[in-house]
């Protein structure tokens, strides 16, 4: 049977369609998808036999104007090809996830934020039109003037308003082809959050690593990094060239990644830097998306899949609340190599946009038989503190836990039954988050 | 060089249009949607900001009557082409060309009467100024009669012998003919089909066959395992052919 996965590896049945004429190929679609990159579900049909849309050889760019930096392309265009294009010519997207291997399709459906959210804001912030097939098979062009509901929705909205064609967005002047980076080493996790607060109004782009297998003392311990794009002076003379790219040659077994291996791994990465403070120029490549470096890295966690949870702990539940959130990880037996943090600016205009002011924590869990109490475990402790949860990498949520942190759920789902009344749009992720039928 | 690409709003012919523009050389478009062609050309200017606005022109390859104007189109945009590459084709499973004989009919005239056609005004173009290129897309398919792909790989054995024979008959005089056998391709062509072993991408057989041309070799296997593949094949005897599946 076809079967379909996102990048947890955790299949649905289901098949999809894919044609340089993505605008015919959505007639009819419930659902459309990319590069397949979001974790969980949100791009898996809700039903073996939905018809699914596959944007990835659409992916022409229709115009670029060098004055404004305005750049409008259809769906599938991927960020590798944008950044390889883009770069030495001295433009960069003014929002890019951790990862290039994403269509801009799938960068508006996430409402994608990065480094610089405190500064910019989600990818959403800087769109100024998008091209739509709705349910009815009607196209609309929407924008903040035109449609300003839908583009809202559609901003953030995991697909689930209408298939995204088109995406009209400026990209930004940068003054060289390098970034200037500084990399901190911090011991604790209160230390951590009052490093990234300090840096915050210094960098435009921020982010940190924490080790959260360690537990007591030296809990959150980890590397902070802060860059900004150099200056032509401090740039090396060269262009940064092709990264380096290795392919994870074999799926490791289900055992290799555990609570010994991560937490050897993570000390390797700590110990690691052995100064305390590192700095200097960096290949962007390198500073935003390190993982890719590796390709297919979701091998590592063997056959049974993984997942990340991702959260954002809001500002007003305090440093505190983050610390508990350590401490709730841990006592669950969560062991994660991979633990992200980044302090996020206020919530853009996406009416289901993940960031809001606070903390985001992203930590990485291979699939067990645990993994639902897991989940269940920390979406408690986020629901009372009022944060919530990444739709793009998220599996494992309920229903009711998720009405629960999300107090725009009704206004989703007006603007659903308004564009899409006979609810024909939905994904397995809808099916089980929304409650729409399968 | 100044290329007419055939198909170049697809798949391999998009891949092969992408590198030659990328590269610097003048690159002109057919193919038989307007949209298409208005998207794939902006796309091109867009991305190869070194290129003079790219143009295209309508040619449908179930429309013989066009081709000529369509190459005239060509000629003035680009100040007379000196590389036609095809790869505007069809394609259909053995299963559905066996249940409709007019699918039958029109995919063996497309893929072979036509081509030949298209390639033949081209040829004449090219060999009064002189020689130049003629790049076609045919298909490992039609190496040997096989199965699941009997009446596909007949209509592409036409076009690799006819290619063949203009290779021997016209390289003195500069024509330098190229035939690309490509394995199976990720594509939208064959989205629906299982990928086998060693399927290769676009953007790989594009630059298989851009080096191929500078290098004037008249036949590749593009990726390069299926010459391997294809020697096995066409020498297994006709008992081990009727008991497979191959």
């Amino acid at each position: 049977m076809d079967t379909l996965t996102g990048w947890g590896r955790l299949p649905e049945p289901g098949r999809e369609l894919l044609d340089e004429d993505f605008e015919t190929l959505t007639r009819g679609a419930v659902l459309s998808r990319g590069l397949g990159r979001s974790y969980g579900d949100s791009s898996l049909p809700a039903n073996a036999s939905d018809r699914i849309a596959n944007s990835r050889c659409a992916n022409r760019i229709l115009a670029f104007d060098p004055g404004t930096g305005l750049l409008r392309a259809e769906a599938g265009l991927t960020l590798v090809d944008l950044v390889r294009l883009m770069l030495p010519r001295g433009w960069f997207p003014p929002v890019v996830p951790g990862t290039k291997f994403v269509t801009l399709g799938g960068m508006v459906a996430s409402d994608v934020h990065g480094k610089n959210h405190h500064r910019e804001g989600c990818f959403g912030a800087h769109v100024r039109a998008l091209r739509v097939r709705l349910a009815d098979d009607r196209i609309v062009e929407c924008s903040r003037e035109s449609d300003a509901d839908l583009f809202d929705g559609v901003i953030g909205g995991m697909g689930l308003l209408g298939h995204i064609l088109e995406v009209e967005f400026a990209m930004h002047r940068i003054p060289s082809p390098w970034i200037w980076m500084e990399r901190e080493r911090v011991s604790d996790i209160q230390a951590f959050l009052d490093s990234i607060a300090t840096a915050a109004p210094q960098w435009p782009m921020t982010m940190g690593w924490i080790d959260c297998v360690k537990r007591g003392k030296g809990m959150g311990r980890g590397l902070l990094m802060a860059g900004r794009w150099a200056t032509a002076e401090e740039a090396p003379a060269e262009h940064p060239g092709s990264p380096l790219e290795i392919t994870m040659p074999v799926e490791l077994p289900n055992w290799a990644l555990n609570r010994t291996t991560t937490g050897l791994f993570n000390a390797g990465i700590f110990w690691g830097h052995i100064r305390n403070r590192t700095f200097g120029t960096m290949a962007p490549d390198r500073f935003f998306f390190p993982l890719d470096a590796i390709l297919e890295w979701n091998r590592a966690y063997g056959p049974r899949g993984f997942t990340q949870y991702q959260c954002v702990v809001p500002r007003a539940a305090g440093p505190v609340a983050v610390r508990e959130f350590m401490e709730r990880l841990t006592a669950l037996g969560a062991a994660s190599p991979l633990c992200v943090i980044k302090d996020c600016g206020p919530e853009g205009r996406g009416v289901l946009s993940f960031p809001m002011e606070g903390t985001s924590i992203a930590v990485d869990m291979p699939v067990s038989a645990d993994i639902q109490r897991v989940v269940n475990g920390l979406n408690e402790f986020i629901i009372s503190v009022g944060g919530r949860v990444y739709l793009t990498k998220d599996r494992f949520t309920t229903a009711e836990h998720f009405r629960a942190m999300e107090p725009r759920l009704p206004q989703f789902q007006t603007l659903r039954a308004k564009w899409d009344p006979a609810g024909r749009l939905r994904s397995a992720q809808s099916r089980r988050l929304f409650g729409d039928k399968a | 060089m100044k290329a007419v690409v055939f198909g170049g709003t697809a798949g391999i012919g998009r891949a092969v249009a992408q590198r030659l523009a990328a590269r610097g050389d003048s690159v002109f478009l057919l193919g038989r949607d307007e949209a298409s062609l208005t998207r794939s050309a902006a796309d091109l200017t867009a991305r190869h900001p070194q290129q003079v606005r790219v143009q295209w022109a309508l040619c449908d390859m179930e429309s013989p009557s066009g081709f000529s104007v369509a190459l005239d189109t060509a000629d003035v945009a680009l100040g007379n082409f000196d590389a036609a590459i095809v790869t505007a084709a069809m394609f259909a499973t053995q299963a559905e060309l066996e249940a409709d004989v007019e699918l039958t009919r029109r995919l063996t005239t497309v893929n072979f009467a036509n081509t030949v056609t298209f390639c033949e005004h081209a040829r004449k173009r090219l060999l009064t100024r002189g020689g130049g290129w003629l790049t076609v897309v045919s298909s490992v398919a039609g190496d040997r009669g096989r199965k699941p792909v009997a009446i596909y790989g007949a209509s592409k054995a036409g076009v690799s012998t006819y290619l063949e024979a203009l290779d021997h008959k016209f390289r003195e005089a500069g024509l330098w003919v190229l035939c690309v056998k490509p394995g199976f391709v990720k594509t939208a062509m064959t989205a629906n089909l299982k990928a086998p072993p060693f399927a290769g991408e676009p953007d790989g057989v594009a630059r298989d066959i851009v080096l191929a041309m500078d290098r004037k070799r008249p036949l590749i296997y593009t990726p390069g395992i299926w010459r391997l593949v294809m020697l096995v094949i066409k020498h297994l005897p006709r008992f081990v052919m009727r008991k497979i599946g191959l």
